[in-house]
């Protein structure tokens, strides 16, 4: 199995097996078109820990630390559990931060919106568009001389920060600690919205684990996927893409959860030109900082830390984007949306530009 | 027989181990080349990209990472 999976074929099948998985968590409670979404998951758990207080999309999603727990077990397991970082942290936080406004402006990650396609929601269209110009923009940086310089070995322990953190998570899921004020809080759970539809806690975390340890393996990444495409014409992560779109679909049509059109999608709007550029940004982003949102929650499961800084910015961002009315809902973008998506791909485009190291 | 080129990629972000080596390759015809990554992908990137373009490549861990051997030999005329 692992043979299959470390193989340019890898690839292709955990994107097909993580296709499967995402339609079915819709089909266990999971919102549709939502199995799993690392950026509407991480604004999920950015309010059940209180960073925000729109109180529809506050949950743990056990999915989240299941990504990194899977990556992290599959990585010691392997021997490829590497402790790293020093890669221009602050850099990759504030990558972090536009990524998920990007995301919110469109309302989902890559993966979903791969997974939205695959669920009949041609909104999706624009949002993977969006996806491939922020690519090719990061892919254009990345030419003249991008980058965020190396990082370091860091003592074993250091690797254990995002681990333990996941754990943590996972405590509070089952624990579901309430001894705020009012009995509400410190960790917050959603009464009724998105927040609270979701799978059976042990079957989100099963599945989280099952697709850690995959895309630890396969090194499944949506936005590598792209880039290795369109730089090196290397199209064996794109087959993992298309799988994952292709069996997602498949099963979808089966539970009868495939609904094609462009109105009355769930969590989405056709705000075309916003759903395309919320996406450029986020493509941009994720191009900039080396990897999708899923790949990095998988990375910082094996130990890299720069990683690890850049998931923590999705968090602070999520939180941000709903304090500042940034992110979007079924009825359209935000208030403050569209600036926030501007001044995001100025930020972005500065960090390209700025950021050089002269190879020798 | 040339020397050596070692192209050090060690801690870069994907894609520019793949990238780095790329510049070298594109520039070498023949010879030996040792790429030094610290990631097992970027190992599995740099020999993937390296036999696409007709080098026969080599892993081996080193201390913190990994080296890379490529070698071509100079075309027959």
């Amino acid at each position: 199995m692992d043979r299959i999976l470390t193989s340019r074929q890898g690839p292709l099948l955990a994107g097909g097996v993580l296709g499967a998985v995402a339609a079915l968590l819709v089909y266990w409670g999971n919102p549709g078109n939502m199995g799993f979404c690392v950026a509407c998951f991480t604004r999920d758990v950015a309010g059940a820990l209180g960073l925000h207080r729109a109180g529809v999309v506050q949950y743990v999603r056990p999915e989240i630390p299941g990504f990194i727990l899977g990556s992290f077990v599959s990585a010691l397991a392997f021997r490829e559990y590497a402790p790293r970082s020093g890669s221009s942290p602050i850099v990759r936080f504030f990558l972090g931060i536009c990524a998920m406004f990007g995301a919110l402006v469109f309302l989902g990650c890559p993966w979903r919106a791969y997974l939205r396609l695959a669920g009949g929601d041609w909104n999706a269209l624009y949002g993977i568009a969006g996806l491939a110009v922020g690519a090719l923009v990061g892919i254009a940086f990345l030419w003249n001389g991008f980058s965020l310089g190396a990082s370091e070995r860091n003592p074993k322990a250091a690797g254990l920060v995002m681990p333990f953190l996941a754990l943590v998570l996972l405590a509070f899921v089952f624990l579901k600690p309430l001894f705020g004020p009012g009995g509400t809080g410190p960790i917050f759970f959603s009464k009724e919205g998105p927040g609270s539809q979701h799978a059976p806690i042990l079957i989100s975390l099963a599945a989280g684990l099952i697709v850690g340890w995959l895309a630890q393996r396969s090194r499944f990444c949506t936005v590598g996927a792209l880039r290795d495409l369109f730089m090196m014409g290397d199209a064996h992560l794109f087959g993992g893409l298309v799988s994952f779109v292709v069996v997602a679909f498949a099963v979808n049509f089966v539970l009868g959860q495939f609904h094609p059109g462009f109105e009355k999608q769930p969590v989405a709007h056709t705000q075309e030109l916003w759903n395309f550029l919320g996406m450029v940004l986020s493509g941009l982003a994720f191009t900039l900082a080396g990897g999708c949102p899923g790949r990095q929650l998988i990375m910082a499961g094996e130990g890299d830390g720069d990683a690890g800084t850049f998931v923590v910015g999705m968090l602070v961002g999520a939180a941000l984007a709903h304090n500042f009315s940034a992110a979007s809902s079924g009825a359209g973008v935000g208030p403050w949306g569209i600036p926030v998506t501007i001044g995001g791909l100025v930020v972005c485009a500065l960090i390209g530009l700025g950021c050089r190291t002269k190879q020798a | 027989m040339s020397d050596t080129i070692i192209v050090n990629a060690s801690g870069l972000s994907c894609p520019q181990p793949v990238m780095e080596t790329g510049k070298i390759l594109k520039k070498t015809p023949s010879g030996r080349v040792e790429v030094l990554v610290d990631t097992a992908t970027s190992r599995n990137n740099v020999v993937r990209v390296a036999e696409n373009k007709g080098w026969k490549a080599a892993a081996e861990e080193r201390d913190g990472g990994y080296r890379v051997i490529l070698e071509k030999q100079e075309p027959k005329t």
